[in-house]
Protein backbone atom coordinates (compact mmCIF):
# COMPACT_ATOMS: atom_id res chain seq x y z
CA UNK A 1 0.00 0.00 0.00
CA UNK A 2 2.55 2.74 0.88
CA UNK A 3 4.32 1.63 -2.10
CA UNK A 4 1.38 2.49 -4.60
CA UNK A 5 1.06 5.94 -2.51
CA UNK A 6 4.97 6.50 -3.36
CA UNK A 7 4.33 6.05 -7.09
CA UNK A 8 1.11 7.51 -7.12
CA UNK A 9 2.66 10.88 -5.57
CA UNK A 10 5.53 10.83 -8.66
CA UNK A 11 2.79 10.43 -10.78
CA UNK A 12 0.83 13.43 -9.61
CA UNK A 13 4.11 15.64 -9.46
CA UNK A 14 4.70 14.29 -12.55
CA UNK A 15 2.26 15.51 -14.36
CA UNK A 16 1.27 19.11 -12.55
CA UNK A 17 5.06 20.24 -11.92
CA UNK A 18 5.86 21.51 -15.83
CA UNK A 19 2.45 23.63 -15.57
CA UNK A 20 2.71 24.54 -12.16
CA UNK A 21 6.96 26.16 -12.63
CA UNK A 22 5.26 28.13 -15.53
CA UNK A 23 2.33 29.13 -13.90
CA UNK A 24 4.62 30.07 -10.81
CA UNK A 25 7.34 31.91 -11.98
CA UNK A 26 5.70 33.89 -15.12
CA UNK A 27 2.23 34.28 -13.35
CA UNK A 28 2.23 34.21 -9.27
CA UNK A 29 5.87 35.29 -8.72
CA UNK A 30 5.30 38.71 -11.07
CA UNK A 31 2.42 39.39 -8.56
CA UNK A 32 4.31 39.13 -5.64
CA UNK A 33 6.99 40.94 -7.17
CA UNK A 34 4.87 44.01 -8.48
CA UNK A 35 3.56 43.95 -4.72
CA UNK A 36 7.35 44.10 -3.26
CA UNK A 37 8.21 46.56 -6.05
CA UNK A 38 6.26 48.50 -5.17
CA UNK A 39 6.66 49.56 -1.79
CA UNK A 40 10.94 50.67 -2.69
CA UNK A 41 12.04 53.70 -4.84
CA UNK A 42 14.05 53.29 -7.55
CA UNK A 43 16.61 54.68 -9.55
CA UNK A 44 15.98 53.31 -13.50
CA UNK A 45 16.42 49.45 -13.14
CA UNK A 46 17.75 49.27 -9.68
CA UNK A 47 15.94 48.72 -6.34
CA UNK A 48 17.17 51.39 -3.99
CA UNK A 49 15.17 51.14 -0.04
CA UNK A 50 12.11 50.66 0.95
CA UNK A 51 9.65 53.46 0.77
CA UNK A 52 5.81 52.10 2.26
CA UNK A 53 3.03 53.26 0.67
CA UNK A 54 4.88 56.64 -0.69
CA UNK A 55 4.71 55.30 -4.07
CA UNK A 56 0.94 54.94 -3.91
CA UNK A 57 0.51 58.52 -2.37
CA UNK A 58 2.83 60.07 -4.89
CA UNK A 59 0.51 58.28 -8.06
CA UNK A 60 -2.19 60.05 -5.95
CA UNK A 61 -1.81 63.29 -4.72
CA UNK A 62 1.01 64.44 -6.66
CA UNK A 63 1.77 66.01 -9.86
CA UNK A 64 1.59 65.20 -12.54
CA UNK A 65 1.19 61.71 -11.49
CA UNK A 66 -2.75 62.29 -9.63
CA UNK A 67 -3.37 64.45 -12.60
CA UNK A 68 -2.77 61.79 -15.48
CA UNK A 69 -3.85 58.82 -13.12
CA UNK A 70 -7.08 60.29 -12.68
CA UNK A 71 -7.52 61.32 -16.35
CA UNK A 72 -6.61 57.92 -17.60
CA UNK A 73 -9.05 56.59 -14.84
CA UNK A 74 -12.13 58.60 -15.85
CA UNK A 75 -11.33 57.90 -19.92
CA UNK A 76 -11.09 54.38 -18.99
CA UNK A 77 -14.74 54.99 -16.95
CA UNK A 78 -15.87 56.09 -20.33
CA UNK A 79 -15.08 53.26 -22.06
CA UNK A 80 -16.63 50.73 -20.01
CA UNK A 81 -19.74 52.79 -20.01
CA UNK A 82 -19.79 53.93 -23.43
CA UNK A 83 -19.60 49.82 -24.22
CA UNK A 84 -21.88 48.78 -21.81
CA UNK A 85 -24.80 50.74 -23.36
CA UNK A 86 -23.66 50.41 -26.96
CA UNK A 87 -21.88 47.47 -27.80
CA UNK A 88 -23.20 44.98 -25.45
CA UNK A 89 -26.97 46.33 -26.14
CA UNK A 90 -26.00 45.60 -30.04
CA UNK A 91 -25.13 42.24 -29.19
CA UNK A 92 -28.17 41.53 -27.05
CA UNK A 93 -30.46 42.86 -30.22
CA UNK A 94 -28.57 41.14 -32.69
CA UNK A 95 -28.01 37.90 -30.63
CA UNK A 96 -32.24 37.49 -30.38
CA UNK A 97 -32.60 38.76 -34.10
CA UNK A 98 -30.25 35.64 -34.92
CA UNK A 99 -32.19 33.52 -32.61
CA UNK A 100 -34.85 33.82 -34.31
CA UNK A 101 -34.21 32.29 -37.47
CA UNK A 102 -35.06 35.63 -39.71
CA UNK A 103 -34.10 35.26 -43.42
CA UNK A 104 -30.14 35.59 -43.89
CA UNK A 105 -29.38 34.53 -40.01
CA UNK A 106 -26.72 32.01 -40.82
CA UNK A 107 -25.07 34.83 -42.95
CA UNK A 108 -25.04 37.42 -41.11
CA UNK A 109 -23.88 35.17 -37.75
CA UNK A 110 -20.35 34.52 -39.72
CA UNK A 111 -20.01 38.10 -41.22
CA UNK A 112 -20.73 39.24 -37.47
CA UNK A 113 -17.44 37.19 -36.33
CA UNK A 114 -14.86 38.13 -39.14
CA UNK A 115 -13.58 41.46 -36.99
CA UNK A 116 -13.62 39.46 -33.95
CA UNK A 117 -10.61 37.61 -34.79
CA UNK A 118 -8.31 40.50 -36.66
CA UNK A 119 -5.55 41.72 -34.40
CA UNK A 120 -6.24 45.12 -32.20
CA UNK A 121 -3.38 46.67 -34.10
CA UNK A 122 -4.62 45.57 -37.57
CA UNK A 123 -7.83 47.10 -36.95
CA UNK A 124 -6.60 50.54 -35.03
CA UNK A 125 -4.12 51.20 -37.81
CA UNK A 126 -6.85 50.57 -40.60
CA UNK A 127 -9.77 52.86 -38.67
CA UNK A 128 -6.43 55.52 -38.17
CA UNK A 129 -6.08 55.43 -41.87
CA UNK A 130 -9.85 56.24 -42.65
CA UNK A 131 -10.63 58.40 -39.72
CA UNK A 132 -7.38 60.99 -41.07
CA UNK A 133 -9.12 64.38 -42.29
CA UNK A 134 -8.19 63.19 -45.51
CA UNK A 135 -9.27 59.52 -45.17
CA UNK A 136 -12.45 57.61 -46.12
CA UNK A 137 -14.89 58.30 -43.52
CA UNK A 138 -14.50 62.09 -44.71
CA UNK A 139 -14.63 61.31 -48.13
CA UNK A 140 -17.58 59.40 -47.97
CA UNK A 141 -19.34 62.19 -45.50
CA UNK A 142 -18.65 64.33 -48.64
CA UNK A 143 -20.12 62.17 -51.23
CA UNK A 144 -23.32 61.57 -49.26
CA UNK A 145 -23.54 65.51 -49.03
CA UNK A 146 -22.61 65.89 -45.60
CA UNK A 147 -19.57 67.74 -46.34
CA UNK A 148 -20.54 70.35 -43.62
CA UNK A 149 -19.97 66.99 -40.93
CA UNK A 150 -16.48 66.23 -42.19
CA UNK A 151 -13.77 66.63 -38.54
CA UNK A 152 -10.30 65.35 -38.14
CA UNK A 153 -11.72 62.78 -36.11
CA UNK A 154 -8.77 61.77 -34.52
CA UNK A 155 -7.51 65.12 -33.90
CA UNK A 156 -10.11 66.60 -31.48
CA UNK A 157 -9.86 66.41 -28.09
CA UNK A 158 -14.20 65.91 -27.90
CA UNK A 159 -14.30 63.32 -30.53
CA UNK A 160 -10.79 61.50 -30.36
CA UNK A 161 -11.88 58.81 -27.34
CA UNK A 162 -15.37 58.12 -29.03
CA UNK A 163 -14.25 57.60 -32.58
CA UNK A 164 -11.88 55.18 -31.36
CA UNK A 165 -14.68 53.34 -28.59
CA UNK A 166 -16.90 53.19 -31.95
CA UNK A 167 -14.03 51.56 -33.74
CA UNK A 168 -13.50 48.80 -31.31
CA UNK A 169 -17.29 48.36 -30.80
CA UNK A 170 -17.04 47.92 -35.09
CA UNK A 171 -14.46 45.01 -34.27
CA UNK A 172 -16.22 43.30 -31.25
CA UNK A 173 -19.60 43.17 -30.98
CA UNK A 174 -20.05 40.12 -32.95
CA UNK A 175 -18.84 38.48 -29.56
CA UNK A 176 -21.42 39.37 -27.11
CA UNK A 177 -23.70 38.40 -30.23
CA UNK A 178 -22.81 35.26 -30.66
CA UNK A 179 -22.51 34.62 -26.84
CA UNK A 180 -26.08 35.70 -26.29
CA UNK A 181 -27.41 33.81 -29.07
CA UNK A 182 -25.94 30.61 -27.76
CA UNK A 183 -27.71 31.45 -24.77
CA UNK A 184 -31.28 31.81 -25.97
CA UNK A 185 -30.59 29.16 -28.12
CA UNK A 186 -30.43 27.51 -24.84
CA UNK A 187 -33.74 28.48 -23.37
CA UNK A 188 -36.32 25.66 -23.97
CA UNK A 189 -37.71 25.71 -27.29
CA UNK A 190 -41.42 24.62 -25.39
CA UNK A 191 -41.02 27.82 -23.17
CA UNK A 192 -41.03 30.05 -26.43
CA UNK A 193 -43.64 28.03 -27.73
CA UNK A 194 -46.15 28.06 -25.23
CA UNK A 195 -45.84 32.15 -25.09
CA UNK A 196 -45.81 32.21 -28.69
CA UNK A 197 -49.26 30.30 -29.06
CA UNK A 198 -50.72 32.54 -26.28
CA UNK A 199 -50.18 35.20 -28.75
CA UNK A 200 -47.30 36.99 -26.53
CA UNK A 201 -45.51 39.82 -28.44
CA UNK A 202 -42.28 39.91 -28.68
CA UNK A 203 -41.62 42.74 -26.78
CA UNK A 204 -43.07 40.83 -23.82
CA UNK A 205 -41.67 37.33 -25.11
CA UNK A 206 -37.99 38.94 -24.82
CA UNK A 207 -38.27 41.11 -21.34
CA UNK A 208 -40.41 38.71 -19.52
CA UNK A 209 -39.15 34.83 -21.04
CA UNK A 210 -35.66 35.41 -22.66
CA UNK A 211 -33.76 38.28 -20.67
CA UNK A 212 -34.73 36.82 -17.38
CA UNK A 213 -32.89 32.66 -18.32
CA UNK A 214 -30.21 34.63 -19.64
CA UNK A 215 -28.42 36.27 -17.10
CA UNK A 216 -25.33 33.85 -16.37
CA UNK A 217 -24.06 35.50 -20.16
CA UNK A 218 -24.98 39.10 -19.66
CA UNK A 219 -22.93 38.80 -15.78
CA UNK A 220 -20.08 36.91 -18.07
CA UNK A 221 -20.18 39.86 -20.86
CA UNK A 222 -20.20 42.78 -18.03
CA UNK A 223 -17.25 40.87 -16.61
CA UNK A 224 -15.72 40.85 -20.08
CA UNK A 225 -16.29 44.13 -20.67
CA UNK A 226 -15.11 45.51 -17.30
CA UNK A 227 -11.96 43.34 -18.03
CA UNK A 228 -11.58 44.55 -21.74
CA UNK A 229 -11.93 48.37 -20.15
CA UNK A 230 -9.03 48.19 -17.97
CA UNK A 231 -6.83 46.26 -20.89
CA UNK A 232 -7.37 49.36 -23.23
CA UNK A 233 -3.91 49.86 -24.77
CA UNK A 234 -3.23 48.73 -28.16
CA UNK A 235 -6.24 50.92 -29.89
CA UNK A 236 -5.07 54.23 -28.27
CA UNK A 237 -1.24 53.09 -29.36
CA UNK A 238 -2.47 52.70 -33.10
CA UNK A 239 -4.39 55.13 -33.51
CA UNK A 240 -3.49 58.02 -31.17
CA UNK A 241 -0.35 57.10 -30.29
CA UNK A 242 1.30 55.88 -26.57
CA UNK A 243 0.80 59.75 -25.16
CA UNK A 244 -2.97 59.65 -25.43
CA UNK A 245 -3.30 62.61 -27.89
CA UNK A 246 -4.74 65.35 -28.05
CA UNK A 247 -3.42 66.50 -24.77
CA UNK A 248 -3.88 63.33 -22.97
CA UNK A 249 -7.68 63.66 -24.20
CA UNK A 250 -7.37 59.56 -25.20
CA UNK A 251 -5.27 58.59 -22.23
CA UNK A 252 -5.88 55.25 -20.42
CA UNK A 253 -4.73 53.40 -17.01
CA UNK A 254 -3.36 50.92 -20.08
CA UNK A 255 -1.49 53.73 -22.00
CA UNK A 256 -0.23 55.84 -18.78
CA UNK A 257 1.06 52.04 -17.03
CA UNK A 258 3.60 52.30 -20.52
CA UNK A 259 4.64 55.19 -20.10
CA UNK A 260 5.36 55.23 -16.75
CA UNK A 261 7.47 51.68 -16.67
CA UNK A 262 9.24 52.44 -19.95
CA UNK A 263 9.77 55.55 -19.38
CA UNK A 264 8.25 58.68 -21.18
CA UNK A 265 6.24 60.52 -18.35
CA UNK A 266 7.43 64.03 -18.71
CA UNK A 267 11.47 62.99 -17.07
CA UNK A 268 11.63 60.71 -19.55
CA UNK A 269 13.26 58.11 -17.46
CA UNK A 270 11.16 54.49 -16.18
CA UNK A 271 9.63 55.04 -12.61
CA UNK A 272 9.50 51.40 -11.29
CA UNK A 273 8.00 52.26 -8.12
CA UNK A 274 5.16 54.64 -9.58
CA UNK A 275 4.54 52.06 -12.45
CA UNK A 276 4.18 48.98 -9.97
CA UNK A 277 1.82 50.87 -7.85
CA UNK A 278 -0.30 51.81 -11.48
CA UNK A 279 0.09 47.72 -12.15
CA UNK A 280 -1.26 46.96 -8.64
CA UNK A 281 -4.28 49.22 -9.39
CA UNK A 282 -5.11 47.32 -12.59
CA UNK A 283 -4.52 43.96 -10.66
CA UNK A 284 -6.85 44.83 -7.96
CA UNK A 285 -9.73 46.13 -9.93
CA UNK A 286 -9.63 42.87 -12.26
CA UNK A 287 -9.25 40.97 -9.71
CA UNK A 288 -12.25 42.33 -7.71
CA UNK A 289 -14.12 42.03 -10.90
CA UNK A 290 -13.12 38.62 -11.42
CA UNK A 291 -14.06 37.20 -8.13
CA UNK A 292 -17.54 39.22 -8.18
CA UNK A 293 -18.17 36.50 -11.42
CA UNK A 294 -17.00 33.45 -9.59
CA UNK A 295 -19.65 34.16 -7.13
CA UNK A 296 -22.36 35.08 -9.29
CA UNK A 297 -21.44 32.33 -11.88
CA UNK A 298 -21.16 29.64 -8.51
CA UNK A 299 -24.52 30.98 -7.49
CA UNK A 300 -26.23 30.22 -11.35
CA UNK A 301 -24.21 26.76 -11.48
CA UNK A 302 -23.03 27.87 -15.07
CA UNK A 303 -20.83 24.73 -15.70
CA UNK A 304 -18.36 25.21 -18.91
CA UNK B 1 -40.29 26.27 -35.99
CA UNK B 2 -43.31 27.99 -35.36
CA UNK B 3 -41.29 30.85 -32.79
CA UNK B 4 -38.99 31.53 -35.69
CA UNK B 5 -39.51 35.04 -37.46
CA UNK B 6 -40.50 34.66 -41.13
CA UNK B 7 -42.41 36.53 -43.66
CA UNK B 8 -44.84 34.31 -44.99
CA UNK B 9 -48.15 34.27 -42.73
CA UNK B 10 -46.79 37.05 -40.73
CA UNK B 11 -49.18 40.44 -39.65
CA UNK B 12 -47.84 43.76 -41.46
CA UNK B 13 -46.76 44.75 -37.85
CA UNK B 14 -44.43 41.75 -37.89
CA UNK B 15 -43.37 42.00 -41.82
CA UNK B 16 -42.22 45.50 -40.88
CA UNK B 17 -40.39 44.38 -38.03
CA UNK B 18 -38.64 41.86 -39.55
CA UNK B 19 -37.45 44.05 -42.52
CA UNK B 20 -36.49 46.59 -39.98
CA UNK B 21 -34.36 44.02 -38.31
CA UNK B 22 -32.52 42.53 -41.63
CA UNK B 23 -32.26 46.19 -42.45
CA UNK B 24 -29.71 46.98 -39.41
CA UNK B 25 -28.22 43.83 -39.69
CA UNK B 26 -27.62 44.19 -43.68
CA UNK B 27 -26.32 47.75 -42.44
CA UNK B 28 -23.80 45.95 -40.18
CA UNK B 29 -22.52 43.46 -42.39
CA UNK B 30 -21.75 46.66 -45.15
CA UNK B 31 -19.49 48.34 -42.16
CA UNK B 32 -17.70 45.44 -42.21
CA UNK B 33 -17.43 44.13 -45.43
CA UNK B 34 -16.63 47.45 -47.34
CA UNK B 35 -14.03 48.72 -45.38
CA UNK B 36 -12.23 45.18 -45.44
CA UNK B 37 -12.54 45.42 -50.00
CA UNK B 38 -11.31 49.19 -49.88
CA UNK B 39 -8.59 48.01 -48.17
CA UNK B 40 -7.59 45.58 -50.22
CA UNK B 41 -8.25 47.60 -53.72
CA UNK B 42 -6.77 50.63 -51.77
CA UNK B 43 -3.37 48.66 -51.42
CA UNK B 44 -3.68 48.53 -55.22
CA UNK B 45 -3.77 51.77 -55.97
CA UNK B 46 -1.36 55.05 -56.26
CA UNK B 47 -0.86 57.27 -53.44
CA UNK B 48 -2.25 59.94 -55.19
CA UNK B 49 -6.05 58.34 -56.27
CA UNK B 50 -6.51 56.30 -52.66
CA UNK B 51 -7.04 60.26 -51.54
CA UNK B 52 -9.14 61.69 -54.78
CA UNK B 53 -10.82 58.91 -55.87
CA UNK B 54 -10.90 56.29 -52.68
CA UNK B 55 -13.89 54.60 -53.93
CA UNK B 56 -12.90 53.76 -57.70
CA UNK B 57 -11.23 50.99 -58.43
CA UNK B 58 -7.77 50.55 -59.00
CA UNK B 59 -6.66 51.32 -62.79
CA UNK B 60 -4.11 48.07 -62.32
CA UNK B 61 -3.74 44.77 -60.62
CA UNK B 62 0.05 44.65 -59.52
CA UNK B 63 1.16 42.94 -57.48
CA UNK B 64 4.34 44.97 -57.25
CA UNK B 65 3.26 46.68 -53.43
CA UNK B 66 3.10 42.87 -52.69
CA UNK B 67 6.39 41.52 -53.34
CA UNK B 68 7.66 45.16 -52.00
CA UNK B 69 5.69 44.82 -48.41
CA UNK B 70 6.61 41.14 -47.96
CA UNK B 71 10.24 40.50 -49.16
CA UNK B 72 11.75 43.95 -48.98
CA UNK B 73 9.78 45.66 -45.79
CA UNK B 74 10.14 41.49 -43.93
CA UNK B 75 6.73 40.97 -44.05
CA UNK B 76 7.71 37.52 -44.90
CA UNK B 77 10.38 37.34 -41.42
CA UNK B 78 6.97 38.49 -39.38
CA UNK B 79 4.75 36.17 -40.36
CA UNK B 80 7.02 33.06 -40.18
CA UNK B 81 8.18 34.48 -36.61
CA UNK B 82 4.46 34.50 -35.91
CA UNK B 83 3.95 31.28 -36.84
CA UNK B 84 7.20 30.21 -34.93
CA UNK B 85 5.70 31.69 -31.67
CA UNK B 86 2.35 30.80 -32.00
CA UNK B 87 3.32 27.00 -33.09
CA UNK B 88 5.60 26.60 -30.21
CA UNK B 89 3.57 28.06 -27.30
CA UNK B 90 0.55 26.36 -27.93
CA UNK B 91 2.51 23.05 -28.77
CA UNK B 92 3.68 23.68 -24.69
CA UNK B 93 0.35 25.13 -24.03
CA UNK B 94 -1.49 21.88 -24.56
CA UNK B 95 1.04 19.92 -23.75
CA UNK B 96 1.62 21.15 -20.06
CA UNK B 97 -1.99 21.83 -19.98
CA UNK B 98 -3.41 18.54 -20.45
CA UNK B 99 -0.93 17.18 -18.08
CA UNK B 100 -1.68 19.57 -15.28
CA UNK B 101 -5.39 18.71 -16.06
CA UNK B 102 -4.75 14.97 -15.81
CA UNK B 103 -2.74 15.00 -12.99
CA UNK B 104 -5.39 17.60 -11.26
CA UNK B 105 -8.95 15.48 -13.05
CA UNK B 106 -7.66 12.42 -12.18
CA UNK B 107 -6.21 11.69 -8.45
CA UNK B 108 -7.91 12.22 -5.31
CA UNK B 109 -5.48 13.51 -2.91
CA UNK B 110 -4.95 16.65 -0.27
CA UNK B 111 -4.05 19.10 -2.02
CA UNK B 112 -5.95 18.67 -5.45
CA UNK B 113 -8.38 21.41 -4.82
CA UNK B 114 -5.45 23.99 -4.34
CA UNK B 115 -3.79 22.93 -7.19
CA UNK B 116 -6.19 24.01 -9.40
CA UNK B 117 -6.75 26.90 -7.73
CA UNK B 118 -2.97 28.17 -8.78
CA UNK B 119 -3.74 27.04 -12.04
CA UNK B 120 -7.21 29.10 -12.02
CA UNK B 121 -5.66 32.72 -10.43
CA UNK B 122 -4.04 33.11 -13.75
CA UNK B 123 -7.47 33.64 -15.18
CA UNK B 124 -8.25 36.52 -12.90
CA UNK B 125 -4.36 37.72 -12.83
CA UNK B 126 -4.26 40.26 -16.26
CA UNK B 127 -0.35 39.10 -17.39
CA UNK B 128 0.22 43.06 -18.89
CA UNK B 129 -0.32 44.62 -15.11
CA UNK B 130 3.19 42.22 -14.49
CA UNK B 131 5.18 43.43 -17.05
CA UNK B 132 8.13 45.62 -15.19
CA UNK B 133 8.88 42.16 -12.75
CA UNK B 134 8.25 40.21 -16.41
CA UNK B 135 10.82 42.13 -17.72
CA UNK B 136 12.76 42.30 -14.83
CA UNK B 137 12.89 38.45 -15.30
CA UNK B 138 13.25 37.84 -18.89
CA UNK B 139 16.27 40.24 -18.53
CA UNK B 140 17.69 38.56 -15.35
CA UNK B 141 17.39 35.17 -18.30
CA UNK B 142 19.07 36.98 -20.77
CA UNK B 143 16.03 36.08 -23.39
CA UNK B 144 15.51 40.53 -24.19
CA UNK B 145 15.43 39.90 -28.03
CA UNK B 146 14.52 36.59 -27.84
CA UNK B 147 11.03 34.98 -29.52
CA UNK B 148 11.85 32.29 -26.67
CA UNK B 149 10.75 35.31 -23.82
CA UNK B 150 7.35 35.79 -25.67
CA UNK B 151 6.61 31.90 -25.92
CA UNK B 152 7.50 31.40 -22.24
CA UNK B 153 4.85 34.59 -21.63
CA UNK B 154 2.41 32.84 -24.13
CA UNK B 155 2.83 29.70 -22.60
CA UNK B 156 1.74 31.19 -19.07
CA UNK B 157 -1.00 32.85 -20.49
CA UNK B 158 -2.38 29.83 -22.14
CA UNK B 159 -2.25 27.67 -19.48
CA UNK B 160 -4.75 28.22 -17.00
CA UNK B 161 -7.55 28.61 -19.53
CA UNK B 162 -6.61 25.43 -20.87
CA UNK B 163 -6.68 23.87 -17.13
CA UNK B 164 -9.94 25.01 -16.60
CA UNK B 165 -11.43 23.85 -19.69
CA UNK B 166 -9.31 20.39 -20.05
CA UNK B 167 -9.95 19.51 -16.62
CA UNK B 168 -13.75 19.88 -16.72
CA UNK B 169 -13.73 17.70 -19.53
CA UNK B 170 -11.62 14.78 -18.43
CA UNK B 171 -13.45 14.83 -14.68
CA UNK B 172 -16.26 13.67 -17.13
CA UNK B 173 -14.47 10.53 -18.09
CA UNK B 174 -15.73 7.12 -16.16
CA UNK B 175 -12.65 5.73 -13.91
CA UNK B 176 -13.65 2.03 -14.68
CA UNK B 177 -11.66 3.04 -18.35
CA UNK B 178 -8.56 3.00 -16.27
CA UNK B 179 -9.07 0.20 -13.74
CA UNK B 180 -9.45 -1.90 -16.19
CA UNK B 181 -5.94 -0.53 -18.70
CA UNK B 182 -4.40 -0.77 -15.41
CA UNK B 183 -5.32 -4.54 -14.94
CA UNK B 184 -4.21 -4.76 -18.71
CA UNK B 185 -0.73 -3.24 -17.57
CA UNK B 186 -0.94 0.41 -18.79
CA UNK B 187 0.92 2.51 -16.32
CA UNK B 188 -0.42 6.08 -15.37
CA UNK B 189 1.30 7.76 -18.58
CA UNK B 190 -0.24 5.30 -21.16
CA UNK B 191 -3.61 6.14 -19.38
CA UNK B 192 -2.78 9.61 -20.34
CA UNK B 193 -1.55 9.03 -23.84
CA UNK B 194 -4.00 5.96 -24.85
CA UNK B 195 -6.74 6.73 -23.11
CA UNK B 196 -8.03 9.81 -21.69
CA UNK B 197 -6.13 12.04 -24.59
CA UNK B 198 -7.90 10.67 -27.57
CA UNK B 199 -11.45 10.76 -25.47
CA UNK B 200 -10.18 14.70 -25.05
CA UNK B 201 -9.86 15.45 -28.32
CA UNK B 202 -12.79 17.77 -29.06
CA UNK B 203 -11.84 19.77 -26.26
CA UNK B 204 -8.58 20.16 -27.83
CA UNK B 205 -9.66 21.73 -30.83
CA UNK B 206 -11.60 23.88 -29.16
CA UNK B 207 -8.48 25.06 -26.25
CA UNK B 208 -6.78 25.13 -29.34
CA UNK B 209 -8.80 28.02 -31.01
CA UNK B 210 -9.21 29.44 -27.99
CA UNK B 211 -5.69 30.20 -27.46
CA UNK B 212 -4.07 30.17 -30.51
CA UNK B 213 -6.16 33.55 -32.14
CA UNK B 214 -5.13 35.43 -29.37
CA UNK B 215 -1.87 34.35 -28.95
CA UNK B 216 -1.48 35.16 -32.83
CA UNK B 217 -2.79 38.63 -32.39
CA UNK B 218 -0.77 39.18 -29.68
CA UNK B 219 0.70 43.11 -29.98
CA UNK B 220 1.60 43.80 -25.92
CA UNK B 221 4.63 41.92 -25.10
CA UNK B 222 6.23 41.68 -28.58
CA UNK B 223 6.13 44.86 -28.34
CA UNK B 224 8.27 44.94 -24.95
CA UNK B 225 10.71 42.16 -25.79
CA UNK B 226 11.11 41.78 -29.15
CA UNK B 227 13.19 44.71 -30.51
CA UNK B 228 15.31 44.11 -33.63
CA UNK B 229 13.09 43.39 -36.98
CA UNK B 230 14.32 39.72 -37.38
CA UNK B 231 12.39 38.76 -34.24
CA UNK B 232 9.32 40.46 -34.47
CA UNK B 233 5.99 39.04 -34.75
CA UNK B 234 3.40 39.82 -37.67
CA UNK B 235 1.78 42.85 -35.00
CA UNK B 236 4.87 44.28 -33.81
CA UNK B 237 6.49 44.36 -37.20
CA UNK B 238 3.06 46.36 -38.63
CA UNK B 239 3.35 48.84 -36.13
CA UNK B 240 7.04 49.48 -37.23
CA UNK B 241 5.81 49.49 -40.47
CA UNK B 242 3.84 51.89 -39.72
CA UNK B 243 6.00 54.25 -38.21
CA UNK B 244 8.62 54.07 -40.99
CA UNK B 245 5.94 54.54 -43.87
CA UNK B 246 3.15 56.82 -42.59
CA UNK B 247 2.88 58.71 -45.52
CA UNK B 248 3.11 55.96 -48.23
CA UNK B 249 -0.56 55.22 -47.85
CA UNK B 250 -0.68 52.56 -51.18
CA UNK B 251 2.44 50.71 -49.08
CA UNK B 252 0.43 50.77 -45.57
CA UNK B 253 -2.82 49.47 -47.22
CA UNK B 254 -1.12 46.29 -48.67
CA UNK B 255 0.83 45.82 -45.15
CA UNK B 256 -2.53 45.43 -43.46
CA UNK B 257 -4.04 43.27 -46.14
CA UNK B 258 -0.98 40.97 -45.92
CA UNK B 259 -1.72 41.03 -42.16
CA UNK B 260 -5.79 40.56 -42.24
CA UNK B 261 -6.08 38.22 -44.90
CA UNK B 262 -4.55 34.91 -43.96
CA UNK B 263 -6.93 35.06 -40.81
CA UNK B 264 -9.94 36.02 -43.18
CA UNK B 265 -9.26 33.05 -45.44
CA UNK B 266 -9.04 30.30 -42.79
CA UNK B 267 -11.82 31.66 -41.26
CA UNK B 268 -14.03 30.84 -44.16
CA UNK B 269 -12.72 27.56 -44.44
CA UNK B 270 -13.68 26.89 -40.27
CA UNK B 271 -15.74 29.56 -39.12
CA UNK B 272 -17.66 27.01 -37.26
CA UNK B 273 -14.71 25.71 -35.01
CA UNK B 274 -13.60 30.00 -34.82
CA UNK B 275 -16.62 30.58 -33.39
CA UNK B 276 -16.97 27.82 -30.73
CA UNK B 277 -13.53 27.97 -29.88
CA UNK B 278 -13.34 31.84 -29.72
CA UNK B 279 -16.78 31.94 -27.04
CA UNK B 280 -15.75 28.71 -25.04
CA UNK B 281 -14.92 30.87 -22.28
CA UNK B 282 -18.52 32.48 -22.11
CA UNK B 283 -20.80 30.22 -23.51
CA UNK B 284 -21.03 26.79 -21.22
Amino acid sequence: MHRIQRSKARWIAFFITPGLLVVGLFILLPLFMSLYNSLFSWRQLIRLHFVGLDNFKRLLFTFPYQQRFFNAMKNNLYWFLSTTLIQNSLGLLFGYLLSRNLPGAQFFKRVFFIPVLFSIVAVGFLWGMYLKPSGLVNSFLKLVGLASLQRPWLGLEHLATPSIILVNIWRWVGFPSLVFLAAIDSVPQECLEAAYLEGVGEWKLFWKIIFPLIIPSITIIMVLTIIGSLNVFEQIYTMTGLDGAPNYSTDTIGTLFYRTAFGSIDAGSPEIGIGSAIGLVIYLLTFATSLLSVFVTKRKEVQL
Amino acid sequence: MITDLRYRGASTGKRVFITLSIAVMAGYVLLILYPLMNMVLSSFKTNRAIISTPFALPETFSFATFKTVWVDKGFSHYFANSLFVTTISMTFVLLFGSMASYGISRYIYRGNTLVYMLFLSGIMLPLKAAIIPLFLLIKTLGLINSRWSVILIFLAMGLPSTVFILAGFMKTIPLELEYAAKIDGCNDFMIYRKIVMPMVAPAMALVTIYNAVPIWNDFFFPLVFLQSNSVKTLPVGLSTFFGQHSTNWSLLFTGLSIAILPMLILYLFMSKYFIKGMTAGAVK
